[in-house]
């Protein structure tokens, strides 16, 4: 104990001195230019665990959900447009995207000791793990949905006669958002047995 | 003994003739073949194919829309498993969920306005009322269908069971 106190204290008073031979204005900009490397690495580093080449790069999620991924409209559709993982599971704003990144240190863990590892122990976890999802997205205002899919840009006209009621009623009172409705629109559903009457077999 | 060679004999002689006579028939059809005389007289049948041969591809129609516009079709009898007036591309319907039944669900037919499923949904096979969905049921397009927005590719001669009792009261009378 004694040993790491003295380490600490000699320590600060490296820090604490006043540099000897480097000029304040070198200080400054180098320390500048290394705040800006630091900074730009640290998100650089980050964003590539945003890509879909890092999240399908484990078998669980490639043979899971990207493969069920690949048939929804998010993935394949008549104009081109598609969403990668990150862009419905990670928050685009930074404060919430750190957060989420430090939650997913949990799935880091997961990886490693093969919690997922087999279709069964997937299917086992899936109920628990969509609904992890679905409450965030319900605590955020389906935020991720959002991002992409504007309500003030959205035409009634120009949709089917249900959806144009029910977003211009429900959605528009803020009584309903996204998630409520649109479970399961990028990945299949698992047994919903006691999640929604009526639509889960017994 | 004796019987037995002429059965042999007879087997082989049998046995000559076919050989004689198929090469023959080939060789008729080699010729038919090779003077390109041979006429298709088979009738014009209407099939998903059309009239195009064995050994030709089609070029498929363009995918039809699916009628999406929530209105009520007629019944052509009174069993008829009501079509489906809308799109039901990408719904889930396996054993995990059902995705037509998160509007056409009794519970859920005040918020979707959606009509309920009938009662018989909820019977067993002995007429019993089942608390859930019967699992006979269950899929639902077994029976009810979307429709394309197309011409119908052959010409349906369905006459409704009620024009021929209409017709059967004229007559008799």
């Amino acid at each position: 104990m004694n040993k790491i106190m003295n380490l600490l204290k000699m320590g600060w008073t490296i820090l604490s001195k006043p540099a000897v031979h480097l000029s304040l204005g070198f200080l400054t900009i180098s320390g500048f230019i290394a705040g800006v490397i630091f900074w730009g690495g640290f998100n650089t580093a980050m964003e590539l665990t945003n890509t879909e080449e890092f999240c399908t790069s484990c078998h669980e999620m490639n043979d899971n959900v990207f493969m069920e991924l690949q048939s929804t409209i998010h993935y394949s559709n008549r104009s081109g447009v598609r969403a990668i993982c990150s862009d419905c599971h990670v928050p685009h704003n930074w404060t919430d995207k750190i957060a989420r990144k430090m939650q997913a240190s949990k799935e880091v863990w997961g990886k490693i000791f093969g919690t997922i590892d087999t279709r069964e122990k997937f299917e086992a976890h899936r109920l628990r793990l969509a609904q992890n999802e679905w409450t965030r997205l319900k605590a955020n205002d389906s935020l991720e949905c959002r991002n992409c899919h504007e309500f003030d840009s959205m035409d009634f006209t120009r949709q089917s006669k249900r959806a144009a009621a029910q977003h211009s009623s429900a959605l528009a009172a803020g009584e309903k958002t996204c998630i409520d409705c649109h479970k399961g629109i990028a990945h299949k559903l698992p047994n919903m047995d006691g999640v929604r009457e009526g639509g889960s077999p017994h | 003994m004796k019987t037995l060679v002429n059965k042999a004999a007879k087997h082989a002689f049998s046995l000559a003739m076919a050989t004689v006579l198929s090469i023959s028939a080939m060789s008729v059809s080699n010729t038919a073949f090779a003077n390109e005389k041979v006429v298709d007289n088979a009738p014009e049948m209407a099939t998903l194919r059309g009239t195009a041969p064995l050994n030709a591809e089609v070029t498929p129609p363009a995918m039809s829309k699916v009628e999406n516009n929530d209105l009520k079709r007629q019944r052509d009898y009174p069993q008829q498993p009501p079509t489906i007036p809308h799109d039901i591309s990408k719904y889930q319907l396996d054993k995990n969920f059902n995705k037509c039944m998160d509007c056409h669900s009794r519970k859920f037919a005040d918020e979707a306005q959606a009509p309920a499923v009938s009662v018989t949904h909820y019977m067993n096979r002995d007429g019993d009322f089942l608390g859930e969905m019967s699992p006979r049921r269950y899929f639902c397009t077994q029976c009810h269908v979307h429709q394309l927005e197309s011409e119908p590719l052959v010409e349906n001669e369905f006459v409704d069971m009620e024009k021929i009792i209409r017709k059967a009261h004229e007559r008799s009378k």
